[in-house]
């Protein structure tokens, strides 16, 4: 007996001929939360792989399609799952309440996908981060926690490349599309780096903090930017 | 500064504290705060000194950018704040705090029924003689809060400090506004996730058992509404968060009107001091179930077909009164209402305070509910139906709670309990005693 990581409540195994047989697969999720838990599939926008009705390109990146600063500074972003209401409050209990063991839940989704993202493998692993503030706060970086799953991966080193200056600390979520473009770079570069380099983040709203993160790492010599988001 | 109300009886995070951190140091170097080790690890075993989870699974590892090390924080109770391994939990060790001296201060000027007036009278010497606990098994619609009055009254004169607990928020909301009405002059706050009557400093505390969680030694009563609806099963949190929360020498009053098995052995070996109250406040006994049986009742039920006990009962009953239809599931719930085009409501209903107060404003005359208005809800003149009766859902305390939903106003202090069942479970045999002997009781007196 495990309990779901979730809602708590306890997840029955029950005895069928795979599981008495197959080497037992790690459930993290009872029944109910595992059938909420649902992956983008089918048609998406090729840039920031959003869930799409077709194939085409989605507002927001048809918006930095325009933008000339920020045009060509990321190949794509891929994410794992879209960002309905039970994604949302996965999320906010692991990163918010600071529950980080649920990085467990994606975890084997991240493992199972990464490969068939990218064009390459040789690429450096760059957490989006936080402020000091926050980071202390929070005790962890949840961009560095699935950083770190990917890295186990592809046996590629993560660095540290970027830092986020702590005036940017306010919240995201209260500003408008407008004020974002508007808002000035939160990051500045540590490192500059010449390989290909992935971006990790949590998630993709507009794309404004990949782009951004993106541009600094652009300018300082990386050929291509790829993005790794777990919700877009 | 005197931080004796805000701190005596708290078991803080260090985030939590409302001071500066050179207050805290100071108050620690004063040997004002006493730290206590957040989780403590001994012999390969985990305990979370916040809300005393022990089970290893509830556990998990965090590298931990506050200290750089990889260490333990508990999962148990990561709603209300996360509790780091290096992180410590405080105490207050200072002066203890003297609340306001009131010669009366209770301003409630109804009168108790002489059943209420015993079970108050017990209550109150409980209290005075330190007793450990007691339990008062009082029948839906006795009045169990106005019962409380006189030995909060007491408390409070003696400066003492009260805690009511109870699992639901719905509760703590409706009982906040009355006792705050009954004494004008006390600190009173009350406690659930999110409450804007938080004062940190209140004599009289009315709280979830949940927020609990920051209570340490802390009152000398505790009152432990609807004992029976704890999770005691397989959560052992609250009955500890309960505990933990009481003085040494506290007195615990369990109010139940159905108490569990456990309670009951209990009180049949004399473990457990019992004060029966068992008769409604406006005197008149509870109305007693009639059983009906009818064959094939799951299958009609499954098939959407209706059943010839409810057919009836309904050409039959005077339409003066609402009328309550529970069932076992929500599956059943849909077809039932949907068959007689009524309002039903479940518990993940996002709809289901409207709808209950709907029915409360009898803008509704039928709701067909699972069993979340089986206790708490009072509806002045209805009729009630269990349909299916004999579903495990419907143990022994669900039915008597359920009966118990019927004449609850002294004007029209009767109501029509039916069971429909096809075949008789103990649970309907017990709880139809359970009525029977409550009433006998009644009469007694
Ligand atoms: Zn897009
Ligand atoms: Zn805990
Ligand atoms: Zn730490």
């Amino acid at each position: 007996m495990t309990y779901c990581l979730k809602c708590q409540d306890w997840i029955s195994q029950s005895v069928t001929w795979s599981t008495l047989f197959l080497p037992s697969q790690q459930t993290s999720l009872c029944d109910s939360c595992n059938s909420q838990l649902v992956r983008i599939n089918g048609a998406i926008c090729e840039k920031c792989g959003r869930q799409m009705p077709s194939r085409m390109i989605c507002d927001d990146c048809k918006k930095w399609q325009t933008n000339d600063k920020y045009r060509d500074v990321l190949q794509f972003n891929r994410p794992l799952f879209p960002y309905t209401p039970f994604m949302q409050e996965i999320i906010t209990q692991w990163k918010y309440r600071g529950d980080y063991q649920l990085k467990e839940i994606f975890t084997p989704y991240i493992k199972k996908e990464i490969r068939n993202f990218y064009p390459t493998k040789s690429f450096t692993i760059v957490p989006i981060p936080l402020t000091d503030e926050r980071h202390q706060e929070r005790a962890f970086n949840q961009a560095t926690a699935i950083a770190e799953v990917i890295a186990t991966h592809y046996e590629n080193s993560i660095i540290t490349a970027l830092s986020r200056k702590s005036s940017h600390s306010e919240k995201q979520s209260k500003k408008s599309r407008q004020q974002r473009i508007k808002t000035k770079n939160p990051f500045f570069l540590t490192k500059s780096l010449e390989t290909d380099v992935l971006l990790v983040d949590d998630i993709y709203t507009t794309g404004m903090t990949i782009h951004h993160a993106a541009k600094l790492l652009k300018e300082a010599g990386s050929p291509n930017i790829y993005s790794f988001t777990l919700a877009r | 500064m005197n931080f004796s109300k805000t701190l005596a009886g708290k078991l803080l995070l260090t985030s939590e504290l409302p001071l500066t951190k050179p207050t805290i140091d100071y108050l620690i170097r004063t040997d004002q705060l006493k730290q206590l080790p957040s989780i403590t690890t001994k012999y390969g075993r985990y305990q979370c000194n916040r809300c005393g989870n022990k089970n290893k699974q509830l556990f998990a590892n965090i590298p931990c950018a506050r200290c750089n090390h990889t260490h333990l924080y508990c999962r148990n109770c990561v709603q209300t704040g996360r509790v780091l391994q290096c992180d410590t939990l405080i105490t207050w060790n200072g002066t203890v705090p003297s609340w306001s001296l009131q010669a009366q201060p209770c301003y409630w000027t109804g009168t108790l029924t002489p059943p209420q007036q015993k079970a108050a009278q017990s209550i109150t010497q409980a209290i005075s003689t330190h007793q450990n606990e007691l339990l008062i098994w009082a029948v839906c619609g006795s009045g169990k809060t106005e019962m409380l009055f006189p030995a909060i009254t007491k408390s409070i004169k003696e400066r003492k400090r009260i805690c009511i607990a109870t699992p639901r928020a719905d509760v703590v909301r409706e009982l906040f506004p009355r006792l705050q009405h009954a004494f004008p002059h006390t600190e009173i706050e009350a406690l659930y996730a999110d409450s804007p009557d938080r004062t940190d400093k209140g004599q009289l505390i009315i709280s979830t058992t949940h927020q609990l969680i920051r209570y340490h030694e802390a009152f000398d009563v505790m009152i432990i509404d609807e004992i029976d609806a704890f999770p005691f099963h397989h959560d052992q949190t609250l009955p500890y968060l309960t505990d933990r929360a009481c003085k040494l020498d506290a007195t615990s009053i369990y109010l139940t009107a159905t108490p569990r098995p456990e309670h009951k052995r209990k009180i049949r070996q004399r473990k457990l001091p019992v004060q029966f109250v068992p008769i409604r406040f406006h005197g008149y006994p509870l109305p007693i179930p009639t059983l009906k049986i009818e064959i094939n009742l799951r299958k009609k039920l499954k098939q959407g077909t209706e059943p010839k006990a409810l057919q009836q009962f309904l050409v039959t009953r005077s339409t003066s009164r609402q009328l309550l239809i529970f069932v076992p599931t929500i599956e059943l719930l849909k077809k039932v209402a949907d068959h007689y085009q009524e309002v039903a409501v479940h518990a993940e209903d996002p709809a289901r305070k409207e709808k209950v107060d709907q029915f409360r404003q009898k803008k509704i005359k039928t709701l067909v509910t699972t069993t979340i208005l089986e206790r708490g809800v009072t509806f002045p003149s209805v009729d009630v139906v269990v349909l299916d009766a004999g579903h495990h859902v419907f143990d022994e305390a669900a039915l008597v709670q359920i009966a118990g939903r019927a004449g609850r106003s002294p004007g029209d202090p009767t109501g029509d309990v039916l069971f429909i069942h096809q075949g008789k479970t103990n649970a309907m045999e017990d709880a139809i005693a359970q009525i029977k002997m409550m009433n006998k009781k009644g009469k007694k007196r």
